[in-house]
């Protein structure tokens, strides 16, 4: 029997359209490998087992009832636990939501449904998609599957890890920051943060309103592409949906593996994302791609974002203040965990601040703690007036570049992934391994993030991070499609088939070392 | 609530010059939230119309209410104001269970309306412009229910029940500049702009305007400048004042107050302040500064609302007659009196008045009806007087009276019968068999009958004491069971005497 749990996504769906395989078979295999390696990742939250494969039997029953079904119909499914599912808890990583079980389906999860594929279960993350290594979630960290010491990034490193470990062909993530991109450039994965307002935001628990965007987590472009087609366009729910009709991104993708595809593509290298701090591993597998992208046709220049240096700081405003606000509703009034002060009046402002007290890890209390800061009167203009203007800037500095180039890349993070505890202690420093891919949320344009080789030096992935203009998603999958191609045929193999076996399945060379 | 010292109003007066502001909430009659699909409706089992953006619950996200924009640029059309080309949502956050997302999503640095004006005119016939600053939009807050304690308040509550399901209806704020040179109108003025408020939101029909339910509930700023000073005196904001007579009320007595605090040398603390109904006296709420600090930014779950200025323009052109304007039309209309005005406005009854008087009624038939019997039965059974019967109904028994069917005593039992629901005037007159006997005869001979037995009455007649016939009409009224127009009584009454008998003095030949 062919392996099921190796397999794209899109290869499974070709399984199951055509009978060579159900979905029930699809969906146990990964349920069993997820019982097999979690509990040394610890990618999942909560696993729905049994009712992935009842859902999983429908599907088979309505395909063999001759039904007409989706592409990505029977394929299986993780979800961020940061988006609500009405039938699974959602805890956004936080002990305050521990055993919440929201009475709704946020809109991307409606329409995953929809569209049948099968929900596996909740992956971890920080706190409330605070952080950059899953450190900060309150059920403890998700392991990378390359080095189980390592961090898997954040703050969707459940997600990233579960599709790097083979545990989900898809998973749905959130990127504030980077926290799709980067965890998907330390596992090995594909990751993309469509355009603001490409995918609805209802029923994703928000952190940073005008930041966060809900999008894909694979390991191919044409993976990602799927799942971009079945979650993307507008949502009445969401205000600040798109109503733009989108293109095909499966189409775009396939796009690219047509030959030429790189042909005459101007791409812009980010001088100011490409300097100091960047590890050399990082930096030598970035100049490598840029010199296949050029033998492949494609014109690299390099463009400058001056006003890049000012993005983390801004960031570090406008996320918080508007983090303050969105976790204000977390107060035990009508729902979540409610803890009583251990002495003195039950009034309702007590009992609010005893379980905010205790529902919230550090990071979350930290941030809230800046955010309400920065708003205050007095500190508006100077802090979060300042940080919006800066945010017009580098919208600018975007549209500067854009004028010249059709494509921004840069390594999607300055390092392979760290290891736990190493910047537990030095928030600056978490903080400042999201610089290379703050800007893309603070400009509201698309950004992904796809392999390309590992460090020599300690045998972990390197991502290359793409960006586009608002609304030109479909330009990012072409792109990707074609560069993951030409990396895979450089190196003879895909990425992950490097990584080291986990538990007890015998399906990888164990041997890693640098491609 | 103890009562604090106050001042004699004139002698404030003669002291101080009150400066005031209102802030007043209308929440608008829309048939969906603010934000949400819910319903906007009052008296729904507690938490039905709820859903999780209202809810506040995690993942939910705002959308805004089209008709609420349009009832807003409406409101703010007809007070004078300016519409902005584009205006914004804004976060004021605070902590407080009634408000599930502990923010309230409302506007700041850029309301939809701003820089209106509004004339009032007083009973003495001044007229103040008072000025708009702005008007901006805003979701209201859950209710909390106090249990256990004393009267419904927080204070010694065992725990509070919350509702949501007020949670996230579309209001409008409406807040003044300062308003100076009241002088001793000051509670009168804000009586009265009130009034006028609730008048424009219910003549354009965006809210149901029940002050009692809450839909327009006002705030009154008052503070006190000492004569010759050109310093603002500190302020109070009396809160949630939710009807006419007790803005007036409230206004005066927060004169009175701070005037008695401050000439004996205190102090007036800024803060809010709670009405009290019962014993018309305000007691200290919260300390509320300028620094007050809600951490204000634009909400970012909303996209600016830019309303086109051509919408904003076929907006201006669906605005109704003034309410001001109206009402002297009106009374130059229907010729009335100020105090018979007065009477139809004060019972809201412009309305149906006016239909009544469309259907054909006299105007002053219209108001004696509407103000006399139809008020006092709706005063008696709790209800409106337009929720008893309709102008038609009512035109209609007007006309029965004038064409002499009924008599007014008769028209009153036709009343009963029409709110009963025995069917139109004309049929309860059927049914009821009310109408006025007009054959004269059965008239007559009681007529007779009543004067032959009471010979000392008619003798007085005779000798011109007219005002004596009416001990022989009230018998014959009794006589005749009440179906006896009682004029035509007395016209046969005196036309009999003339002519009976009298047993004293001899007899004349009989005509």
């Amino acid at each position: 029997m062919t392996n099921l749990i190796n397999q794209t996504a899109a290869a499974l769906a070709g399984l199951l359209a055509d009978g060579s395989v159900s979905s029930v078979d699809v969906t146990r295999a990964h349920l069993d490998h997820i019982d097999a390696v979690d509990p040394d990742v610890h990618a999942f939250l909560h696993v729905a087992r049994d009712a992935a494969l009842a859902t999983a039997a429908r599907v088979d029953a309505r395909r063999a009832a001759g039904e007409k079904l989706g592409p990505l119909a029977g394929v299986p499914i993780a979800i961020k636990d940061v988006l609500a599912t009405h039938d699974m808890p959602t805890t956004s990583g936080s002990k305050i939501l521990e055993g919440w079980i929201p009475p709704y389906d946020a809109t991307v999860v409606r329409r995953i449904r929809a569209a049948d594929l099968i929900p596996l279960g909740k992956t971890n993350m920080d706190e409330f998609a605070m952080g950059s290594s899953t450190e900060h979630s309150a059920y403890g960290p998700t392991h990378n599957p390359w080095d189980l010491d390592r961090i898997p990034g954040g703050s969707g490193g459940g997600s990233a890890a579960a599709v790097a470990a083979f545990e989900a062909p898809l998973a749905l993530g959130s990127d504030t920051g980077g926290s799709i991109r980067q965890p998907a450039a330390v596992t090995g994965s594909v990751g993309v943060k469509p355009t603001y307002g490409g995918v609805s935001r209802y029923g994703a628990i928000a952190l940073a309103s005008s930041l966060d965007q809900v999008g894909p987590v694979t390991r191919t472009v044409l993976d990602a592409a799927l799942l971009h087609d079945v979650i993307g366009g507008h949502d009445p729910l969401d205000s600040t949906s798109l109503t733009d009709a989108w293109p095909s991104m499966a189409a775009a993708a396939q796009a690219g593996l047509k030959d030429g595809a790189l042909t005459g593509v101007r791409i812009g290298v980010i001088k100011e994302l490409n300097g100091a701090g960047f590890q050399a591993g990082v930096k030598q597998r970035f100049e490598e791609t840029l010199a296949l992208l050029s033998a492949a046709g494609a014109i690299v220049s390099e463009v400058s974002a001056p006003n890049f240096e000012y993005a983390v700081s801004a960031y570090y405003l406008i996320l918080p203040a508007e983090a303050s606000s969105n976790l204000a509703r977390f107060d035990s009034v009508r729902f979540g965990i409610r803890v009583n002060p251990e002495d003195g009046p039950l009034t309702s402002e007590r009992v609010m601040a005893a379980t905010r007290d205790a529902g919230f890890g550090d990071e979350v209390k930290r941030r809230i703690i800046l955010g309400t800061y920065a708003l205050s009167a007095g500190y508006y203009d100077a802090y979060y007036g300042s940080a919006q203007k800066v945010r017009t800037l580098i919208q600018r500095d975007f549209t500067a570049a854009f004028d010249k180039v059709d494509l921004l890349v840069s390594p999607t993070a300055p390092t392979t992934a760290f290891k736990f505890g190493e910047k537990m202690d030095d928030p600056m420093a978490m903080y400042l391994n999201d610089i290379t891919t703050i800007p893309a949320n603070l400009a509201g344009i698309p950004g992904m993030s796809l392999p390309m080789g590992l460090a020599p030096e300690d045998g972990l992935p390197v991502g290359l991070q793409v960006m586009a203009p608002a609304r030109a998603d479909a330009r990012l999958y072409t792109f990707g499609a074609a560069v993951e191609q030409l990396l895979e045929a450089h190196w003879g193999h895909t990425l992950l088939s490097r990584a080291p076996a986990l538990a007890n399945t015998e399906m990888f060379a164990t041997e890693g070392g640098a491609v | 609530m103890a009562k604090a010292e106050l001042m004699d109003y004139d002698k404030a007066l003669e002291l101080f010059e009150p400066v005031l502001g209102f802030e007043v909430h209308v929440e608008l009659n829309t048939k969906t939230k603010m934000f949400c699909g819910c319903a906007n409706e009052f008296g729904s089992g507690a938490n039905t119309n709820t859903c999780p953006t209202c809810l506040g619950l995690p993942g939910g996200l705002p959308q805004v209410n089209r008709q609420a924009i349009e009832s807003s640029i409406r409101l703010g059309l007809a007070l004078g104001c300016e519409i902005a080309e584009t205006s914004r949502f804004a976060r004021k956050n605070y902590f407080y269970p009634d408000t599930a997302k502990n923010f309230q999503t409302s506007q700041y640095d850029e309301p939809i309306a701003f820089n209106g004006q509004l004339t009032i005119e007083l009973e003495s016939g001044r007229q103040v412009t008072v000025d708009i600053e702005r008007a901006h939009m805003e979701d209201d807050a859950g209710k909390l229910t106090h249990m256990g304690g004393a009267a419904g308040r927080i204070q010694g509550a065992d725990y509070s029940l919350v509702d949501y399901n007020r949670g996230g209806v579309p209001l409008v704020e409406i807040v003044t500049q300062m308003i100076e040179g009241a002088e001793a109108d000051a509670p009168e003025i804000g009586k009265t702009y009130v009034a006028a408020i609730r008048e424009i939101v219910k003549a354009l029909g965006v809210s149901n305007a029940r002050m009692e339910e809450g839909n327009v509930r006002c705030d009154a700023n008052v503070s006190l400048r000492p004569r010759g000073s050109n310093i603002l005196g500190t302020r109070t904001e009396t809160k949630n004042v939710n009807s006419l007579r007790s803005v007036e009320r409230a206004v005066r007595y927060e004169i009175q107050r701070q005037a008695a605090l401050l000439t004996a040398g205190g102090t007036i603390t800024q803060e809010t302040r709670h009405w009290h109904e019962d014993t018309g006296v305000t007691s200290a709420g919260r300390p509320k500064s300028d620094a007050d600090d809600y951490r204000y930014f634009p909400e970012p779950d909303l996209v600016p609302v830019a309303p086109s200025r051509a919408w904003v323009e076929e907006l201006r052109a669906t605005l109704p007659e003034p309410p001001a304007a109206r009402r002297k039309r009106l009374q130059a209309d229907w010729g009335f009196v100020n105090l018979e005005f007065q009477d139809v406005v004060n019972s809201d009854l412009l309305d149906v008045m006016e239909a009544t008087i469309a259907a054909g009624a006299p105007a002053q038939a219209a108001r004696k009806w509407w103000t006399g019997e139809i008020a006092r039965l709706a005063n008696a059974a709790g209800v409106t007087a337009e929720s008893l019967v309709t102008p038609a109904q009512v035109a209609a028994l007007i006309a029965l009276i004038t064409d002499g069917t009924l008599t007014d005593r008769l028209a009153r039992q036709v009343l009963e019968g029409v709110i009963a629901g025995e069917g139109t005037p004309s049929e309860v007159v059927a049914s009821r068999g009310l109408a006025v006997v007009s054959d004269d005869g059965p008239l007559i001979a009681a007529i007779d009958e009543a004067l032959a037995s009471q010979p000392d009455v008619l003798a007085k007649i005779r000798d011109g004491k007219v005002q004596a016939a009416g001990a022989v009409i009230g018998a014959v009224m009794k006589a005749m069971r009440g179906q006896a127009d009682a004029a035509r009584v007395r016209e046969l009454v005196l036309e009999r005497a003339g002519s009976a008998p009298v047993e004293q003095a001899p007899a004349e030949p009989a005509e």
